[in-house]
């Protein structure tokens, strides 16, 4: 059908350009991968869980270094960024994971301003990659809706 | 042993494996849990998934048979990885991959010393997952691999179990008997000729020295005297249906060495005794620091799988045991020594002395204060230990199980010494000792004997606990297993406390094991939380007796709050952990928590693990202010003598309870 088909596309290029800017890495086409008959939902409940997750990371970093420079708890700042790195490289979302590596020599080196500036960062591109997520998440179930397969990734 | 048979003594019913190995894997955080879901079904593995260290060791305890294969995440919240790793390789040998969004080669290497089979690096490929299996069947097809110590642990098993793991209870009494025979010729030639006669028999006729198999042994040894008693004589005298020279051998070698060791520990004690008089805590608490910086020294990586011990208990048995212990030395490892010794006290008639012990124990409810002392005991026990340990595993199951009242009392000691309550750094050297003692066997009423000073301390009553538990879990053919284990970790102090209370808990061995670690953990646990725990179970259950006294004496207190304001206590529980800062997490922990407790389990492990999970999470100071502070670090430790102190009498009151539950349990086991 037309509009299957031209949803299909669509599809393609968003993921493609996706992975193009480095939003996405490889690690999501394992994901998708993943996904088959028995587990039909995977790759949805899998982002659906760093969303969560990482909405909760967002807040509790955002408290951590709310306060002033001498009561900085580094160590919650570390396990929350380390978590969000984990949780973002199993995803596959590469630009957030990268910044948790670079706001990690942040709070090594106890810099708060620079703690507040990655902070900023990686909510940043956390907010763009799922905002892209869930655009691909509509375009799936367009594409479901309108009676065709979404179309995977070599 | 095929990986067929394996599989198929493991309780999987795929016949193709690695398709369905049963993977367990934890990691806190959901996405990274559900991606792991995701790859390992496509590797058709059977996934179960826990979010929490707590819950996973739970269900360990629980059946150690249900998994093949563990894979945990190195960050969690309530418990580290590398100690969950630590206590999943003591009480059940499985193999544990390691997960991390870290790949600094520090902690790769702190995995590998902690006993990881693998350390995988986030995000994890399907493909490096394909291959996981090759460390299931690594274990069980090559156990002597494992550290020199496990050898005669391992080999037992192998021979014996016929396609168990090596965690495998049903392996315990047989392992238990090599492990001890370690450094008696003699004894590893009976050994290893039962085994080599039937080495893929699945149960092989283990000798139970029950109470009164044991007193007409040493009515058979007083009768002739110990210097002309040999074991054609001894034998012939008992006049006992299917015991054969070689038991009695074994047994006899294992009494010789307790009663030089009861010999040893009584002029000991006298020292130890006239030292504490002036319950000069300061100056004990330091003679501990410097004895748990020595045992630090001497358990170096983490996971000293029996290498460690090995010098001091031969037996086969401390190979597994001996390495959690070394490993849990640090913190906790006597607890797993001291079963043994409780083992072997309760079937001695030492018993006698146990209880006297326990009426000093009482006197000096300060003796914690004297854990210094105990450190003097430790070294002392240290040296019995090594002589022991090779008895000890000869003791069976039953016998361990009655031991541990003897080992009870050496725990106890060991307890004390081992600052379970606050000197915590010195427990770990103290622990040792104890453990070697308890592993000795032989040891029991020496260890009664020595323990009394140290009963009076709280600490040393955590030990029993501990100790006592061990024997209950001894009790079943766990028990001798769970001995080899506990030395290993630090949770069996733990455990014996929980077994003993509860003859389920024979089934959650395991569980319990890891409960009772944790509860006594003050020494063992390196988490902290395990200290506490049993306290707070203690409150709900009565513990057998051995346990319960103990659990409800030291944990009355966390207990009662805990019971009232879960939340409060696991809020609290953070700062007993110190290291647990998550709030978030705390909160989750205090579901596992109220539920461990709430249910009324099998095993009182469960709940023990429960609070102890809480603890473990919030780092509840109060409540087990002696365990947790032990565990969490050395520290802390310092600080719970306080706690202990009160807990001691209660402690000491139940010796006769305790006792009296390790005889039924040992009965109805």
């Amino acid at each position: 059908m037309d509009i299957v088909n031209q949803l299909q596309r669509q599809y393609v290029d968003f993921l493609s350009s996706l992975y193009r800017e480095g939003l996405l890495d490889d690690q999501f086409l394992q994901i998708q991968k993943l996904q088959d008959e028995s587990n039909p939902d995977f790759v949805n409940e899998v982002v659906t869980l760093f969303f969560e997750d990482s909405e909760k990371l967002l807040h509790n970093l955002a408290i951590a270094l709310s306060v002033d420079q001498q009561h900085v708890d580094y160590q919650k700042v570390d396990a929350c960024v380390h978590q969000f790195k984990g949780s973002s490289s199993s995803i596959g979302a590469q630009r957030v994971r990268n910044i948790c590596v670079s706001f990690r020599t942040c709070y090594d080196a106890k810099n708060l301003e620079g703690c507040l500036r990655c902070l900023q960062q990686v909510k940043d591109e956390y907010y763009l990659v799922k905002n892209k997520l869930q655009t691909l998440f509509r375009l799936e179930q367009q594409i479901v809706a309108a009676g065709g397969a979404i179309p995977i990734m070599g | 042993m095929t990986v067929e048979e394996t599989r198929a003594s493991s309780g999987n019913d795929f016949d193709d494996f690695p398709k369905g190995m049963r993977v367990l894997a934890v990691d806190d955080d959901p996405t990274c849990l559900k991606l792991l879901e995701g790859l390992l079904r496509k590797c058709q593995y059977h996934v179960t998934l826990a979010n929490q260290a707590r819950i996973a060791l739970n269900m360990l305890r629980e059946n150690r048979n249900r998994f093949d294969l563990i894979i945990s995440d190195v960050h969690m919240p309530d418990m580290d990885g590398f100690k969950l790793l630590e206590l999943v390789g003591l009480e059940m040998d499985l193999p544990v991959i390691m997960l991390s969004a870290n790949s600094d080669p520090k902690l790769v290497m702190k995995g590998i010393t902690h006993g990881a089979c693998d350390y995988l690096v986030k995000p994890v490929r399907v493909e490096e997952l394909r291959n996981i299996w090759q460390h299931v069947v690594r274990k069980k097809v090559d156990p002597k691999s494992r550290d020199k110590s496990n050898s005669s642990y391992d080999r037992d098993q192998q021979g014996s179990e016929g396609g168990q793991g090596p965690a495998v209870t049903g392996n315990v009494d047989q392992d238990g008997k090599s492990s001890r025979k370690r450094k008696d010729d003699e004894e590893e030639d009976e050994e290893n000729d039962q085994d080599d006669v039937d080495p893929s028999a699945q149960k092989k006729p283990r000798v139970v020295w029950s109470i009164e198999l044991h007193r007409k042994f040493v009515a058979a040894v007083n009768q002739l005297g110990l210097e002309k008693a040999v074991p054609k004589r001894i034998l012939d005298l008992m006049n006992v249906d299917g015991l054969t020279r070689e038991n009695v051998a074994s047994h006899l070698q294992k009494y010789r060495l307790y009663l030089k060791r009861i010999s040893t520990a009584a002029s000991q004690q006298a020292n130890m005794v006239a030292a504490l008089g002036g319950k000069d805590a300061s100056y004990l608490r330091m003679g501990s620091l410097d004895g748990y910086g020595d045992y630090r020294t001497l358990t170096g990586s983490g996971r000293l799988p029996g290498t460690g011990l090995s010098s001091y208990a031969p037996s086969g048995m401390l190979g597994r045991l001996n390495s959690p212990a070394g490993v849990s030395l640090r913190g906790l490892a006597s607890p797993t020594i001291i079963q043994p010794n409780l083992a072997q006290s309760l079937s001695n008639p030492a018993f006698g002395k146990f209880q006297t012990i326990g009426s000093q124990a009482h006197q000096n409810p300060n003796f914690f204060q004297g854990i210094p002392s105990s450190l003097e005991l430790d070294q002392f026990q240290q040296t019995k230990s090594t002589t022991q340990v090779g008895d000890f595993s000869a003791i069976d199951s039953h016998r361990s199980f009655s031991a541990a009242t003897n080992s009870f009392a050496d725990t106890r000691a060991a307890v004390n010494s081992s600052n379970l309550l606050g000197t915590g750094p010195s427990n770990p050297l103290l622990l040792q000792g104890n453990t070697q003692q308890i592993q000795n066997g032989l040891g029991f009423v020496n260890q009664s004997s020595v323990n009394v000073p140290s009963l009076t301390s709280d600490s040393f009553n955590v030990g029993t606990s501990g100790s006592s538990n061990i024997m209950d879990d001894g009790r079943g053919q766990e028990w001798p297993f769970q001995v080899s284990k506990f030395s290993s970790n630090p949770l069996p102090l733990n455990e014996p406390f929980n077994t003993a209370q509860m003859p389920p808990n024979s089934m959650i061995y395991n569980s319990s094991s890891s409960s009772i670690h944790i509860q006594n953990s003050p020494m063992q646990f390196p988490s902290n939380s395990t200290i506490s725990a049993p306290i707070e179970d203690s409150r709900g259950e009565h513990q057998g007796g051995l346990v319960g006294n103990f659990v409800q004496n030291v944990n009355q207190l966390p207990n009662q709050r805990f019971r009232q304001h879960k939340q409060d206590y696991t809020n609290n529980s953070n700062n007993a952990f110190s290291a647990l800062s998550t709030l978030s997490n705390s909160n989750g922990g205090t579901t596992p928590f109220s539920q461990t407790v709430d249910q009324d389990n099998g095993g009182y492990n469960r709940r023990v693990n429960g609070s102890v999970s809480s603890i473990m999470q919030h780092g509840e100071t109060e409540k087990s202010p002696m365990n947790m502070k032990m565990r969490s670090t050395d520290g802390y430790i310092l600080d719970q003598t306080k706690s202990h102190g009160g807990l001691v009498p209660n402690n000491y009151d139940s010796l006769d309870d305790i006792m009296n539950a390790v005889m039924k349990r040992v009965q109805t086991f």
